[in-house]
């Protein structure tokens, strides 16, 4: 028995369904006990990631797919966006994304922005993955791995 | 998924409200709503942003590029009623240190 939860969410490259994969990424982390501030974070960054994979899916075809994959750990969720229509095997997409490099991964951090830039932001681990299209692999845990909490605690 | 935008304008002041979530698919309505004020010179634009419950970086986008040709026509935009979330979205980009932000709760209109 694998030891995580796995949901996946195909939908049409449209913008309209950013929000649909949005909340349906907000239920599936309250779930395992995401905090509100958590998961307002998740869907930011499931956003960014899932209009980067619908900007992209429009650009090659009419009719593009994006596929949505969530692992429901205890502990974590990690979250697989494609802008390539195909299911993924989790474990074996999991294995080939790499680090991300500002470097190679120059030509989309252009074009995602903003967008990706509040994906490492927000979220505790990021890899990118470029074949057949782009992969985005994202991990947030329960009660935050982050050091980088001083975001400027207020003190009455 | 929905979003409201109410402006009036009268003798280059804008006043306007905006609700409800600023995503992929809405901030098209956004960018459309305001075009027809970019190029009014010298504009004293703020915008109410109380009623905004979501916003990524679609949002931040319309908001930047507004902010952009109502400087550059010598006027000013302002961002009032941000939630501490809506807050914080402008601060980790660095753009609560260059645009004119205010919290709801602080200070009145």
């Amino acid at each position: 028995m694998r030891p995580f939860d796995y949901v996946e969410m195909r939908v049409p490259a449209k913008s309209q369904y950013v929000g649909v994969a949005r909340l349906t990424i907000s239920g599936l982390a309250s779930r395992i006990g995401f905090t509100y501030d958590d998961i307002e974070d998740l869907k930011i960054a499931s956003s960014e990631a899932v209009t980067n994979a619908v900007q992209h899916a429009y650009s090659d075809q009419e009719d593009g797919e994006v596929v949505i994959g969530c692992a429901l750990y205890g502990d974590k969720i990690e979250i697989m966006v494609a802008d390539h229509g195909q299911s993924f095997n989790f474990e074996e997409t999991k294995a080939k994304v790499g680090p991300y490099h500002d470097q190679a991964e120059g030509e989309f951090l252009r074009e995602g922005g903003l967008g990706l830039y509040l994906i490492e932001t927000l979220m505790d681990e990021v890899k990118v993955h470029h074949q057949e299209g782009v992969t985005v692999f994202m991990t947030k845990y329960v009660g935050g791995e982050q050091v980088e909490e001083d975001v400027e605690t207020i003190s009455s | 998924m929905n979003i409201q935008v109410d402006l009036q304008e009268s003798d280059g002041v804008l006043k306007g409200q905006v609700g409800g979530e600023i995503d992929a698919h809405t901030a098209p309505v956004l960018r459309e709503k305001l075009e027809p004020y970019q190029n009014i010179e010298s504009l004293n634009a703020e915008l109410d942003l109380s009623e905004v419950n979501y916003m990524d970086s679609t949002g931040l986008g319309v908001f930047v590029a507004f902010y952009k040709s109502v400087n550059s026509q010598g006027g000013h935009l302002k961002l009032s009623g941000l939630s501490a979330r809506l807050k914080r979205l402008f601060d980790i980009t660095g753009l609560g240190d260059i645009m004119d932000i205010e919290s709801a709760g602080k200070g009145g209109s």
